[in-house]
C-alpha cells in the first residue's frame, strides 16, 4: 500500500482530468444541437483548468501563477458562453431551431 | 502522530465523493437526452470540480468555480434553453448513421483517455526544490496587481467587450417581424 493518501497523489488529477475531456470530446461529436454542443465545451474548459490546477498543486514552484491562469480561463469561458447564447438565441430567431443539421445555408 | 485515527480514511472518502461527483456529472452532462439535464449535469460536474480545487489547496478557486459555473454559466444556458427549446429529438430513420457517428465518438475519446491516463501514469515530472509563495489569497492578489496586472485589465476588456456583443447580436433580430 502506498503511504501517499489518495487525494496527495497528481495522477489521480491527471486521469480525471483526461476523463472530462474524453467525456467532452464524446459529447461535442454526439450532441446535435449547438447548447448541447457549447455544454461539452465548457467540460473541455473544466478538463483543461483541473489539468492546470494540479500541475500547480504539484509540480509548479510559484503556487499561485496556476490560480490566476485557472481564474482567467474561468473569465474567458463565461465571456464564451454570453457569446456563443446570444449567437444561438439569433440563430433561433432565424431558423426556429438550433439543431446543427438544419443549419446549412449563410446568408450575409 | 495522528489525534485522530480515523480522520484519514474520512477525509479519502470525502475526496472520492469529490471525484465521484465529477465524473458523474460529467457523463449526466454528455450522455443525457433532455438538455435541461444535461445542464444540471454541468452543475454537478462543477460542485464536484470544486471539490476537487479545495483538495488541491486552493479554496478561492472552488469559490470562484461555483459562483462563475454554477451561479453564472449555468443559469445563462437555463435561459437560452427556456428562449430556444432546443431538445433532442432521437432519430428512428438513420440509425446506421448514428451508430457511425456513436462509435467514432467513443473511439475518439477513449482513445484520448487511455493515451492521457497512460501518460499522467508513467510520466516522471519532477517537483520543485522550494516554493515561492504559500499560494494564499493574499499570495493572488499581490500577484494580480503586480505582475499580472496588464492581463488582469485585458480580462476585463475582453469581458465588456462580451456583454456589448452579445447584447449587439441578441438585439439585431428582434426588429424584424
Amino acid at each position: 500500500m502506498n503511504e501517499t493518501p489518495l487525494y496527495d497523489r497528481p495522477e489521480i488529477y491527471f486521469a480525471a482530468a483526461a476523463f472530462l475531456l474524453a467525456v467532452g470530446i464524446f459529447g461535442l461529436i454526439r450532441r446535435r444541437t449547438l447548447i448541447g454542443m457549447l455544454i461539452s465545451g465548457e467540460l473541455i474548459f473544466s478538463a483543461a483548468t483541473l489539468n492546470v490546477m494540479a500541475f500547480n498543486r504539484f509540480r509548479a514552484p510559484d503556487p499561485a501563477v496556476g490560480q490566476i491562469f485557472v481564474l482567467f480561463i474561468m473569465g474567458l469561458a463565461a465571456a464564451e458562453v454570453g457569446i456563443a447564447l446570444s449567437i444561438i438565441i439569433a440563430v433561433y430567431r432565424n431558423y426556429r431551431s438550433v439543431k446543427t443539421k438544419e443549419l446549412s445555408e449563410l446568408n450575409g | 502522530m495522528k489525534a485522530f485515527p480515523a480522520s484519514e480514511i474520512i477525509v479519502s472518502a470525502i475526496f472520492i465523493l469529490c471525484l465521484a461527483t465529477t465524473g458523474l456529472g460529467a457523463l449526466i452532462a454528455a450522455l443525457s437526452v433532455r438538455i435541461i439535464r444535461s445542464v444540471c449535469g454541468l452543475a454537478i460536474c462543477c460542485i464536484g470540480l470544486a471539490g476537487l480545487y479545495y483538495f488541491l489547496h486552493s479554496p478561492f478557486l472552488a469559490l470562484m468555480e461555483i459562483l462563475i459555473y454554477v451561479g453564472a454559466v449555468c443559469v445563462t444556458i437555463v435561459f437560452a434553453i427556456m428562449l430556444a427549446e432546443p431538445d433532442e429529438q432521437p432519430q428512428p430513420d438513420r440509425h446506421g448513421a448514428n451508430i457511425l457517428w456513436g462509435g467514432i465518438a467513443l473511439t475518439v475519446s477513449v482513445a484520448l483517455l487511455w493515451g492521457l491516463w497512460r501518460l499522467s501514469c508513467e510520466a516522471d515530472f519532477t517537483s520543485p526544490p522550494n516554493l515561492m509563495t504559500d499560494g494564499s489569497i493574499r499570495a493572488i492578489g499581490i500577484s494580480l496587481l503586480t505582475t499580472y496586472s496588464l492581463a488582469f485589465e485585458l480580462i476585463s476588456l475582453v469581458l465588456f467587450v462580451a456583454i456589448l456583443g452579445a447584447l449587439a447580436i441578441a438585439r439585431t433580430g428582434r426588429t424584424k417581424p
